[in-house]
């Protein structure tokens, strides 16, 4: 099943303090010679510079010194490499991956047929398209308007296709927040790549290893205590504040109630939301699945989505971001213009294959079958309610303590809570994605282990 | 109207807007209500009006390659492109395009500290110094990108030229970033890549696209090699903080996209391909002969699907305008790609080749009766 992703790599480990970027592993697969999907040159970089490389030839440009304030890789490599790891030392173990959110079944015909026809008529003249709208095209864009957004009054072109949400996050930050002392407001605990892509851009001062933040964000706690929704009177003014809900890692979904309070709370302070709605599909009930479900939203937020999640497109790569004209800079200007231009400039819109899939999936037929495969997946065997993630709650132990115990003896990967900020110390995010027989058999397990 | 246009798009016929042009006709102004959020002023510098290629293929992909479906791109990048320079699988990252990979270096690799870039150093290129810099009058800089076979002008850097570069580059510390989108038009012997010159290896990264060379160009898809050997001044291996951004900003390439480059570098897909590089290039060849035929002094089409043509003492602008207005053929005005192509036209030779004779036809109707 799983082919590593090609990406990944062990880096930087050399700026990390942590004991958790086990030596154990990185001597296991350097004694042995090992062709494991995963860049072999970039674990065995992962300790101080050899002599050959002391002597080598250097440029004089210098590194963007950002980059080493990230405390190690990315999250998900990093689970990448434990997970690589452990196959080698146990290569008869059923390893069962509940720890990266990726989705494991198959995508329903409908929607790769319709992505085969779009491949296949490239070949013919009158089929064949070349660069399409940087934004893109727009049958696409008029349909995820009225599927998603028909009574909210977002329109096509609010609408900007994407090549998936991760990228599109990184769009953002150098749209509101480069090269400016623009501040940003986190959820903690919180999908990764919105510290990481703000490090990297500039935006953040060191990591503090005694709070395990990094300066110049604010953290807004989320946890059982608070019903995994931010105090917002005790979180201060930032121009940007990142929010997910259904949230990615706790599984909670923010109430209309709180969602209404939330957008107070940027009217109040002039703030910007980005609202990461990837998990919306996964909303039962009255909660809110879109930002701009609550008034006044479309003065104060940008919605970034994504077809990861909604149709098992995690490796097809298309999203969108919802950018409302009434959106203003304190100069008055349409943050849309800007984002606009930044995504003619360093973007070439999302293939031309993937979106003919994103269409697809909104045709009635597309939208039957989907909504049909989540309501089959049945979270009942978790209880995770408004999204496909379960939170698992450790007190006092240290999550990846936790998480490599339960690799080590249940060959279970999950993904460490403190890998999504500070917060997630002391849980365990369980993933929902995977086959029915596999997330059985993983809470058999677990049921072994702890009973 | 455009019956010349390289692609078939209407947007591109309109070259002073954005391809979809962001229309705001309904601003709801009742209550203009703005954030306190303060406008990233850095996007205020950029020119108002982003001189987008109009290079867009207009062939369709040959079948071989829309119906297979594989792996291991990667490795088959490396040893399709750079067989016996040492480039391995490991340093090769797939994109969804250049144009997304140049702005992730630029975002993520080349910010120092204080958050600025340096200021940007033109280095002219033109007849005079044979398209290629006269490096002995070029400042240092951090990063020098460099394009061969060049868009605009067309032009492929020699051997010599290239290793007078790379030489540059080691002299003062430099990184080059070296983009080979159209190595494959080469038809002269020029070099391919960046590290068929010693030592490039150390001090240069090379971007690609399959746009080009398969007509991808909706498809997306591209790569960047950054080799093992590139080091920052502070000995970081460049290659771990571009997979870091790589990691961090992007989640690959479309699966799909992906398993139509693995097809194009089959040994079939890849003859297939260059069969309509190869048609290309008989459409430069047509563009070559009409602009000469006119008494124009013309530049490139040999080993570029780019025909760069002087107007001495004219403005590219109003060159294009007459172009378009006499012949209603649409051009790019050479000014867009710097103040070194102002009195160029750039030409593409992407089209169909009724509209590539059509348009041969009315030049020659027009400036030659």
């Amino acid at each position: 099943m799983s082919v590593l992703p090609h990406h990944l790599v062990a880096t930087s480990l050399s700026s990390s303090t942590s004991n958790f970027f086990a030596q154990n592993s990185f001597d296991v697969v350097r004694t042995q010679v090992v062709s494991a999907p995963f860049r072999k040159m970039g674990v065995c970089k992962c300790v101080a510079t050899s002599p050959t490389e002391q002597t080598a030839y250097k440029t004089q440009v210098s590194r963007n010194g950002n980059i080493a304030k990230l405390q190690a890789g990315y999250l998900f490599p990093e689970i990448g490499r434990r997970k690589a790891a452990h196959m080698l030392k146990h290569p008869d173990a059923q390893v069962i991956s509940l720890g990266i959110g990726d989705t494991t079944e198959p995508i329903p015909e409908v929607i790769t047929s319709a992505m085969a026809k779009r491949a296949l008529a490239l070949s013919t003249v009158e089929g064949y398209s070349g660069y399409g709208a940087e934004q893109g095209e727009k049958q696409l864009r008029a349909r995820l308007a009225s599927t998603f957004y028909g009574n909210l009054g977002i329109e096509e072109d609010d609408i900007f296709v994407s090549d998936g949400a991760k990228s599109d996050i990184s769009r953002l930050q150098v749209c509101v927040l480069f090269g400016s002392n623009v501040t940003m407001a986190v959820q903690d605990p919180s999908y990764p790549a919105y510290v990481d892509s703000s490090v990297i851009m500039g935006q953040t001062g060191q990591f503090q290893k005694d709070v395990e933040k990094f300066g110049k964000i604010e953290y807004m706690k989320c946890t059982p205590e608070n019903d995994f929704f931010p105090d917002l009177s005790k979180v201060s003014r930032t121009d940007i504040i990142f929010f997910c809900s259904p949230n990615n890692p706790t599984g909670s979904a923010a109430s209309r109630e709180q969602l209404i309070q939330l957008v107070k709370f940027a009217k109040d302070n002039g703030s910007i939301i980005i609202y990461d709605s990837a998990y919306a599909m996964y909303v039962s009930g009255d909660t809110p699945k879109s930002i701009f479900e609550i008034p006044g939203a479309k003065e104060v937020a940008i919605e970034t989505a994504s077809f990861s999640k909604y149709a098992g497109f995690t490796g097809v790569r298309l999203g969108w971001t919802v950018v409302p004209k009434e959106l203003k800079y304190s100069d008055g200007f349409p943050v849309a213009k800007d984002f606009n231009r930044i995504v003619c400039t360093g973007f070439n819109g999302a293939s031309n294959i993937a979106q003919a899939g994103g269409l697809a999936c909104l045709s009635p037929e597309g939208l039957e079958i989907i909504v049909d495969t989540f309501t089959s997946l049945g979270f009942k065997v978790y209880g995770g309610k408004h999204a496909p993630y379960v939170w698992v709650h450790f007190p006092g132990q240290s999550s990846w303590d936790v998480f490599s115990e339960i690799l080590e003896k249940t060959h279970v990967v999950t993904t460490p809570g403190s890998g999504f900020g500070p917060a997630g110390e002391g849980f365990v995010r369980v993933s929902a994605f995977g086959h029915r027989d596999n997330v059985l058999e993983a809470c058999r397990r677990f049921k072994e282990l702890y009973k | 109207m455009s019956m010349f246009s390289t692609c078939n798009f209407i947007p591109h016929t309109i070259l002073l807007q954005s391809r979809a042009s962001l229309a705001t006709p309904n601003e709801r102004l009742a209550t203009v209500r703005c954030t306190k959020v303060v406008r990233n002023v850095n996007l205020e510098k950029l020119r108002h009006n982003y001189l987008l290629g109009i290079g867009d293929t207009t062939e369709p992909i040959p079948d071989i390659i829309t119906s297979n479906m594989a792996e291991a791109l990667r490795k088959a990048i490396a040893e399709s492109f750079y067989k016996g320079l040492g480039v391995k699988d490991a340093e090769v990252f797939v994109s969804d395009g250049s144009q997304c990979d140049i702005s992730r270096l630029q975002a993520g690799d080349f910010l120092d500290e204080t958050l600025k870039y340096q200021n940007i150093e033109y280095m002219t290129c033109g007849p005079h110094n044979n398209f290629f810099p006269e490096l002995s009058t070029t400042s240092r800089t951090d990063i020098i990108f460099f394009c061969s076979p060049n868009n605009p002008t067309g032009h492929a850097a020699s051997r010599e030229q290239l290793t007078q570069l790379v030489e540059f580059a080691r002299k003062n510390g430099s990184i080059i970033v070296y983009d080979s989108a159209y190595s494959v038009y080469i038809t002269d012997g020029s070099p391919r890549s960046i590290y068929e010159i010693p030592g490039a290896r150390e001090c240069a990264i090379e971007i690609s696209s399959f746009s080009k060379i398969a007509g991808f160009t909706g498809v997306r898809l591209g790569w960047t090699v950054v080799p093992d050997e590139l080091y920052y001044a502070n000995k970081v291996p460049v290659i771990n903080d571009f997979d870091r951004i790589v990691c961090t900003c992007f989640n690959g390439a479309s699966s799909i996209a992906q398993a139509g480059g693995l097809a194009c570098l089959s040994p079939d897909g890849f003859k297939a391909v260059m069969s309509v590089v190869e048609y290309y290039m008989e459409n430069a060849k047509i563009l070559v002969e009409t602009f000469s035929s006119l008494g124009l002094v013309v530049y490139g089409g040999v080993n570029a699907p780019y025909v760069w043509v002087h107007f001495p003492g004219s403005r590219s602008w109003d060159i294009f305008s007459e172009i378009l207005k006499k012949a209603h053929i649409i051009t790019v005005p050479g000014s867009g790609f710097g103040p070194g192509g102002e009195g160029y036209i750039r030409v593409t030779a992407f089209g169909q080749r009724e509209n590539i004779l059509e348009a041969s036809k009315r030049l020659r109707t027009i400036y030659l009766s």
